[in-house]
Formats: structure tokens, C-alpha cells, sequence
């Protein structure tokens, strides 16, 4: 298990590492001078050698790297060009929303596709079974900024369940801020059920046809525990790690139901952020949102290894 | 090993001298059949035996015979669409092919226990070996879990692991083949069943552990009166273990003996075939072979199934379907040339 | 990133994708051992997967015999009221500046074609040459690919694609650049993961065996025998591919007005669906049809190719 957890971490570095040389490489392969486009307004030949000596233009890419680097892990991710504002400040602001969008729309993704995943599994090719599992790909398939404005046009304009747009924290006022979350949650949360129901299904049925569940029911253990116990503590455990993989579809699903929804999360911050040329901003989301990622797919790695006994106790 | 549990009342076997011990499984004409494209396949075939308390018969025959699904029906292990089971199975005073799930729940594990043929897959890989034991027992013995508890280690002493409490806390993969298939032994007769059914228990194991699994099952059988049906296609196991033998093939029963008859004057040209078959010292060095392969389910030969194979065919075995008929006192054939020299 | 292990020895991708060693029997260049016709009996046995190939067909015609289909020009603004419901006259109303909508549909289907197409054509033959160079030689090579890889498939397709475009500006081409980058890394590990497992084989020892050229024995032996996890890899990725640009197009980052793309017809619909519903919606209606199409047909697809799949 330690090896693992080892191994697993060292990994992640590697990861993280390749990660911002990429995010470093693009945003320098951005045309145009940075250092230009920062003074803006107040060029003037003076300012402008001050502010590339001061920004270390004037070394080498490996070095400019390692600055940026250690600013990074100070916490610093620079200035907004427009308002210079911390860029770190922004993205932080943005991000919470976003995470609890993410969180909203998996559990109701997992309210959805636990029940229908186990259902479709017990009663195979029934009507339940096609019916649930072809209500999966069609909700799967539907893009979810699409599928919000369709959700919006029924619960919001014709039905006024629910409102259009617009984000509260929970924490400020949770009853609308749960309110509010009801619809994008729902567009996110139906898409995330579509893949993991028919995960839960095939992995269900593959465990059921093991020897151990045989071996059980030959014991005298009664179907609801072989389902439920027995059949259901393996066979979620690669759901589990899928689940959290899907973090980082979750979160690209993210950006778009917060464009459509109106809320001030890490996607509407980005796509700003690259229509006004505000490269900092996105540098800053980018490396933040992919970081996300990564460390959550480490968590779901290590959870794994927790859950699965051969890794836990070699 | 130590004396294992307090035998159930009176010696061993339990039967009063002379008499034949009780007859504890009967199963007539058992018949299973699958749904297919081709139409339905019969996989078991009017199959027909009991075993009394203390015996341990053997029921033997190549991969696919359908020795395995007859004790699987027994137990009532096959899903019944897509299989459709006829016959009766009598045990304790009722036919288990007609109660329901809940019922042969409260059967299995307790009265009748069954062993399978690849111990280290039949125990639950997340759960703890002596938390699937303790619930095992929970099921059926009313005692509280401390006690059972207790009880789960005993049973691991007895059936030969050592440090039982540590390792009741580990988990299947921490077990070698043969200390998983103990436990699984523990595990079924904890509750002193009336019938063991194992299903190849010794095929996944090697030779030394194979005899110490072996010797478990006789002293089961000797000193507790457990009646033991041991499907094997090893004919060496099946000498050394049982008292009668049934030897199927293509999912019926062909012959039925005692096991020094089979060996000695095996009667159907099937089992003479399978006994030439095995290496003998004394041999003049040339190993025997019967020519051909089993029919699959889909291609049944009509009439006697083995006689495209059988030396000593005549046309009538492809036209009449031989029934299982008594040669003598516990013998029986299925042969239409059996026993008429 | 670790793949995570089912029960009974199957493994999951990141997107849930089952994807398992290749089939057994070996191919070379000449073509697969097992036929193509019997691969085709087995393929048209399941419904949705036919369904799914036919509606696919349907859209390539669409976007191929657009110019003969479209009843009006998909930029002329004013042919008809506008935002007007589905009419006779226009069978999915018209927009806000009066354009017809089944017009701009049928064009936009070019876009979403050629750039689920291509995009995923460029991934594949980049992310398999990597995957096979990186599965064959393995080394430090390998290593490096492989953590290449790892730092590429930790981005969400859409943040990646939103990152390059920043850097290389908006428009149909970066567009396909952009989902092209995203792509690339499945492919490589699937076809790295294969060519793991073809690479132990004794037809390709004995070919090492017989002098043959390591680029040939890629090339002639290791290739064809993992083209079949590909080609389904590729048929679901493109539906993938389609349901990204369309949201790049969304987000306005897509090719610019006044092209018909759905994601953006989608999104200029979206200000009007209390008065106008048909203008965001019905466009959506056949973006989903094509994505559900593509599912269908990848999952028939790899249905049909690995025998191991259940259901």
C-alpha cells in the first residue's frame, strides 16, 4: 500500500510538472508582446525596459519558467490585465462556485444512476433494463448547454418552477441558493448519470456471475443480501474510481452550464478572460482548473486502493 | 487433526447394526434443460441415485458430462429461466425442486452444504475470512455473534489453520488454494449438515493438500454420518474416496456400482474405456484411448449417446435409447450388451 | 493515472469506456482473419447500431448535398419574419435576423462534420504513431511519451481547447486543431496499451526472429492487429468531438458569424426562448440526434469487433 500511495504520488508530480510546461509553453506562444500588451495605455520606452527587466523577460525561457514556478506555489498568479486585480483572488472567487456546481450535479447524478444502474442490472432485458439504459445514452448524448436552455424554457419560462439564472451561496442564504442550483445541477447531474448507470450496470452484472456470489447463495445467504452486500461491495468499487475521474468532464461541463446559467464560476471567468485578451486571468484558471484535476484523480487513486483489499493489505 | 465435533448422538454412522443406514438424498429422474437457438438442450438426462448417511458416492465423467450442473441442481443453483429443471430431489421429507427461494435458503449451508472447485474465487474478495464464516454460521445457528465468533475460530483449528484468530482477520487473496479450501470446509459443515456436495474439491489443488482435503471429507463422513456426493473426473480420488460410484456421460447416468466393481468388472463399455485409460504399472506400456470426443449438447447422438464411440456398438444402440437397468444388488447399466455374456 | 480494475479483470477508461486487449486471432496486412462480411452479419444484428450508422450516413449526406437541400440561403437575412415558429413556409421558423433555421441546420451540419471528422482523423494517426512507437520501444522513450500524455490527458478537453484557442485565435481551423490536441492522448494509451500486450506475441517474435525491420513489423504486424480497438475508439471519440465544438461554438470561440454552427445558433437562441423557443431548441434536437447516432454506432462498433463485450 505504501508503495502505491508512493508510487501514485511521485506520479502526480510528474503530472503536475508536465502540466504547467504546457499551460507555461502556451501562454508564451501567445502572438504579440507581453510586456506591450501590460503598459496598455502607458507605454513609454522607459516604462516599458522597466517592466521587462522587472517581469525577468530579459532571461532565459528556463528561467523565466522557474520564476513563474515559484511565484505559483507562493500563491501569486500574477494581475489581471484589466483591472489588475490578484489574478489569485479572481480565480479563487470563481472557483468555489464552480466546485459547488460540481458537487450539486454529482450527487444528483448519483441519486439518478445508483438506483436505475442496480435496477437495470437485477431485471436484465426487461423493459426496465432497455428502457433505463436507452434513457442513458439519450441523456448522455444531449449537449448539456443545450440540455440547460431546454430545462430552462420548461421549468423556468412555462412552468416558473425554478429561476433562469443567477448564483447565491449556500452559505449566504441557503434555500435560494439551493434553489437556484436545482436547474444546473440537474443539467450536469443528468449527463454524469447517463455514463455512471450504465457503468454500475455492466459491473454489477460481471460481479454477479462471479463464484463467490455462487459459493454465498450456496451457504444459505439470502438474494437481498447477495445483492446488496455481497455483489454490491465489489462491484462499486470501480464505479467509485470512475466517478471520480469524471471530475474533470465534470468540470469542462462546468464551464459550459455556467455560461448558460449565468454563474460567476471558473468557465465564465475563462471565456471572458480569453475574449478580452486577459492572458493572466486564463493562465491562472487553466493552471488552477487542471491542478483540480489532478489531485482529485490522485484522491480517487488512493481511494481506490483503500477500498480494493489485495491493494490495502498486500 | 483432533477430534473434530461431538458426533450427534450414538457412535459413528449412527445406524443400528444390520440395518442399511437412512437414505438421506433421492433424486429421480432429474432432467435439465436450456433454451437455446437450436432449440431446447438437455444437459441432464433422467438421472436417478440416493446416498445414505456415511456414504459418499462418486459421480464421475468427463468436462461436460453435466456432473457439476446435477449437484448444482440440486442445490437449486440454476437460474431458472433460462433452465428448466423436471425430477425430484428428496431430502428431509420434501422435494427440494418445489420450494421456494427463501425456503432452500434455509436448506443451504445448514442441512446441505456444497464445496466448489475453485476455493480461493469462492470466498468474497473485500470481505474478511472470518466475517464471511461468522455470517455463514449467523444465518443459521442461533446463537449471538459472540459466541459465534468464538465458534469461527474453533472451526479454523479444526479444519488445520494455524493462528486461526489472525488470520481469521485477513482476506482471501492472504490464503494459498488449500488453506482457502479448508476454510471453505469449515465453513459448510460448521452447522453439521446432513450432505456434502463437493464439486471437484481437489482439481485446483496440489497433490499433498489434495490428501489432506481428501482425508478431511472420510473422517466428515466416517465419524459424523455426513453423506458426501464428490464429483470428480479423477478416477484415482474417486477409488481412493467413495464407497458406490455413478459414472455419467453426455448427461446420463451410464453405470452405477460399488467402487471395487467398477474397477474390477466395470459392465458398460464407457467406463471399461475410461479405466483402460489409466496408467498402470502393470501394463505393457501403451496408455488406452477411446477414440472420439463427448457430443456436444447440440449434436446428441441418437439412441445410446456413446455408441458412435463404444467397440462393440450394433445397430440397435443407435436406434433404442438403453435405460438404466439392475444387473444386481446395487449395480446397474446402461447397456443394451451388458451383462448378456 | 492508474486504471482502475473491475472485478473480473476489465478495466475502465477515464470516460468509462470498457476497453480491453485486442481479439486473439492475429491479422497481418492482408487484411483481418475474420471476415468483413460476417463482421458486418454481426454489426446489422443490433438495431441501434444500424439506426445509428444510418442516421450518420443521413447528416454526411445532409452536409455534402447541402447547396442542393437548403430550401434558402443560410446567411440571407430577412427571408422570412423574424423569429417565427416552424411554418410551411419554414420548417424550423426563423431566427432573429429573419434567417431560416432548417437552412442553417442543414449548412451547420458541414461544420460539425468536418470537424468531428477530422479532428479525430488528426488525433488518431498522431496519437497512434506515438502509441506505437512508445508501446513498441518502450525505454525511456516510452516514459517520456507516456508522461507527455499524462499532462495532456489531465486537461478537460474543453479547458484545453479554450487554452489554445487563446493562444491561436478562434475560428473553424483552430477549432480542429484545438480538438485535435485534446484527442491525441486516448489514443496513444489505448494503442500503447495494445501494442503492449500484441508486442508478446509469437508471430511478432518470430518475425524479429526472421530479420524483419522494426518499422515493418509496426507497421505490417503490430498495426493491423490493433486497428480494431481503434476504429471504436474513434467512432465514439467523434461524437465527443462534435458535442466539444459545438460548445466551443457556445462560448462564441468557434467559427465566426455569420457561418451556421449549431453551438452558436444554440447560443444566439438562448436570449430569445421566452418569446422563441424553436430557435435554441430545434437546432439542439439535431445536434442530439447526430451525437446519439454516433454512440450508437460506436457502441455497435465495438460490439461487433471484440467478442468480449457483453451487453
Amino acid at each position: 500500500m505504501v508503495r502505491f500511495v508512493l508510487s501514485r504520488v511521485g506520479q502526480t508530480l510528474a503530472v503536475l510538472f508536465t502540466v504547467s510546461v504546457i499551460i507555461f509553453a502556451l501562454m508564451r506562444m501567445i502572438p504579440g508582446d507581453p510586456v506591450l500588451m501590460r503598459l496598455g495605455d502607458d507605454f513609454t520606452q522607459a516604462a516599458y525596459e522597466r517592466l521587462r527587466t522587472q517581469l525577468g523577460f530579459d532571461r532565459s525561457i528556463a528561467t523565466q519558467y522557474l520564476i513563474w514556478i515559484r511565484d505559483v506555489l507562493s500563491g501569486d498568479l500574477g494581475d489581471s490585465f484589466l483591472n489588475h486585480e490578484r489574478v489569485a483572488k479572481l480565480v479563487l472567487d470563481a472557483f468555489i462556485p464552480t466546485l459547488i456546481l460540481v458537487v450539486a450535479s454529482v450527487i444528483v447524478g448519483i441519486l439518478i444512476a445508483v438506483p436505475s444502474g442496480i435496477i437495470a442490472a437485477m431485471r436484465k432485458d426487461s423493459a426496465w433494463d432497455y428502457g433505463s439504459m436507452g434513457f442513458a445514452i439519450f441523456v448522455y448524448s444531449m449537449p448539456a448547454f443545450w440540455k440547460g436552455i431546454v430545462l430552462i424554457w420548461i421549468f423556468s419560462v412555462y412552468l416558473g418552477w425554478f429561476p433562469a439564472m443567477g448564483y447565491v451561496h449556500p452559505w449566504t442564504d441557503l434555500s435560494q441558493g439551493l434553489w437556484r442550483l436545482v436547474l444546473p445541477a440537474v443539467t450536469l447531474g443528468t449527463f454524469f448519470s447517463g455514463l455512471v448507470a450504465r457503468i454500475i450496470r455492466s459491473s454489477l452484472l460481471e460481479v454477479l456471475d462471479q463464484d463467490y456470489v455462487k459459493a454465498a447463495r450456496a451457504r444459505g445467504v439470502r438474494q437481498a443480501a447477495l445483492v446488496y452486500k455481497h455483489a454490491l461491495a465489489n462491484a462499486m468499487i470501480p464505479v467509485v474510481t470512475v466517478i471520480g475521474l469524471q471530475f474533470g468532464a465534470l468540470l469542462g461541463g462546468a464551464v459550459l452550464t455556467e455560461t448558460v446559467f449565468a454563474i460567476p464560476g471558473m468557465g465564465r471567468l475563462s471565456v471572458n478572460a480569453i475574449l478580452n485578451r486577459d492572458y493572466s486571468v486564463v493562465q491562472g484558471a487553466i493552471l488552477v482548473g487542471v491542478f483540480a484535476v489532478v489531485v482529485v484523480n490522485l484522491l480517487v487513486d488512493l481511494t481506490y486502493a483503500f477500498l480494493n483489499p489485495r491493494i490495502r493489505v498486500a | 487433526m483432533a477430534n473434530f465435533f461431538e458426533p450427534v448422538g450414538g457412535p459413528g454412522g449412527g445406524a443400528a447394526a444390520g440395518a442399511p443406514p437412512q437414505i438421506v438424498l433421492e433424486v429421480k429422474g432429474l432432467t435439465v434443460e436450456f433454451s437455446s437457438e437450436d432449440g431446447p438442450l438437455r444437459a441432464v438426462d433422467e438421472v436417478s441415485f440416493h446416498i445414505r448417511r456415511g456414504e459418499i458416492v462418486g459421480l464421475v465423467g468427463e468436462s461436460g458430462a453435466g456432473k457439476s450442473l446435477t449437484s448444482e441442481a440440486i442445490m437449486g443453483l440454476i437460474r431458472r429461466p433460462p433452465g428448466r429443471i423436471a425430477g425430484e430431489v428428496w431430502f428431509g421429507g420434501r422435494d427440494l425442486l418445489s420450494l421456494d427461494e427463501p425456503e432452500l435458503a434455509r436448506i443451504r449451508g445448514k442441512d446441505i452444504a456444497m464445496i466448489f472447485q475453485n476455493p480461493s474465487a469462492s470466498l468474497n474478495p473485500v470481505f474478511r475470512v472470518g466475517d464471511q464464516m461468522l455470517e455463514a454460521m449467523a444465518l443459521h445457528l442461533p446463537e449471538p455473534k459472540a459466541t459465534l465468533r468464538e465458534r469461527v475460530v474453533e472451526n479454523l483449528v479444526r479444519v488445520g489453520i494455524s493462528s486461526p484468530r489472525a488470520r481469521a482477520r485477513d482476506y482471501p487473496h492472504q490464503f494459498s488454494g488449500g488453506m482457502a479450501q479448508r476454510v471453505m470446509i469449515g465453513m459448510g459443515v460448521s452447522c453439521v449438515p446432513s450432505l456434502l456436495i463437493a464439486d471437484e474439491p481437489t482439481t485446483a489443488l496440489d497433490v499433498t493438500i489434495q490428501a489432506q482435503v481428501l482425508a478431511l471429507i472420510r473422517r466428515l463422513a466416517r465419524e459424523l454420518g455426513v453423506a458426501v456426493l464428490l464429483v470428480s473426473h479423477d478416477l484415482g480420488i474417486i477409488s481412493q474416496m467413495c464407497h458406490r460410484v455413478l459414472v455419467m456421460y453426455a448427461g446420463r447416468v451410464v453405470e452405477e456400482a460399488s467402487v471395487a466393481t467398477i474397477f474390477r468388472a466395470p459392465a458398460h463399455p464407457y467406463t471399461r474405456g475410461l479405466i483402460e485409460c489409466l496408467p498402470r504399472l502393470d501394463g505393457n506400456g501403451r496408455l488406452g484411448a477411446i477414440a472420439g470426443m463427448m457430443p456436444g449438447l447440440r449434436a446428441l447422438p441418437s439412441g445410446c449417446r456413446f455408441h458412435p464411440r463404444c467397440p462393440i456398438a450394433e445397430p440397435r444402440c443407435g436406434e433404442e435409447t438403453p435405460a438404466l437397468r439392475p444387473l444386481a444388488t446395487g449395480r446397474a447399466v446402461a447397456c443394451h450388451l451388458a451383462g448378456v455374456s | 493515472m492508474a486504471q482502475p480494475l473491475g472485478a473480473g479483470g476489465r478495466s475502465f477508461d477515464a470516460e468509462g469506456l470498457s476497453v480491453s486487449p485486442p481479439i486473439a486471432a492475429p491479422a497481418d496486412a492482408r487484411g483481418p482473419r475474420v471476415g468483413v462480411r460476417r463482421l458486418w452479419r454481426r454489426f446489422a444484428r443490433n438495431p441501434g447500431a444500424v439506426f445509428g450508422l444510418a442516421v450518420f450516413l443521413g447528416i454526411v449526406a445532409m452536409a455534402v448535398l447541402a447547396p442542393v437541400l437548403a430550401p434558402y440561403d443560410p446567411i440571407a437575412q430577412g427571408v422570412g419574419k423574424p423569429l417565427e415558429g416552424p411554418t410551411v413556409a419554414h420548417w424550423a421558423g426563423t431566427d432573429s435576423f429573419g434567417r431560416d433555421i432548417m437552412s442553417r441546420i442543414i449548412y451547420g451540419a458541414r461544420v460539425a462534420l468536418v470537424v468531428g471528422l477530422v479532428a479525430v482523423l488528426l488525433a488518431m494517426v498522431i496519437g497512434v504513431t506515438l502509441g506505437l512507437i512508445s508501446g513498441y520501444y518502450g525505454g525511456i522513450v516510452d516514459v517520456v511519451i507516456m508522461r507527455v500524455m499524462d499532462g495532456l490527458f489531465a486537461f478537460p478537453i474543453i479547458i484545453l481547447a479554450i487554452a489554445m484557442m487563446a493562444v491561436m485565435g478562434f475560428g473553424v481551423r483552430n477549432v480542429i486543431i484545438a480538438v485535435a490536441v485534446g484527442f491525441i492522448a486516448p489514443f496513444a494509451r489505448v494503442t500503447r496499451g495494445d501494442v503492449l500486450a500484441v508486442k508478446e506475441e509469437p508471430y511478432i517474435e518470430a518475425a524479429r526472429l526472421a530479420s524483419v525491420g522494426s518499422l515493418a513489423i509496426i507497421f505490417r504486424h503490430v498495426l493491423p492487429n490493433v486497428l480494431a480497438p481503434i476504429i471504436v475508439q474513434g467512432a465514439l471519440r467523434v461524437s465527443g468531438a462534435i458535442i466539444t465544438e459545438s460548445g466551443l461554438s457556445f462560448l462564441g470561440l468557434g467559427p465566426p458569424p455569420p457561418t451556421p454552427a449549431w453551438g452558436r445558433m444554440i447560443a444566439e437562441g438562448q436570449t430569445f426562448v421566452v418569446m422563441a423557443p424553436h430557435v435554441a431548441t430545434i437546432p439542439g434536437i439535431a445536434l442530439m440526434l447526430a451525437i446519439v447516432a454516433l454512440n450508437l454506432l460506436g457502441d455497435g462498433l465495438r460490439d461487433t469487433l471484440d467478442p468480449r463485450m457483453r451487453r
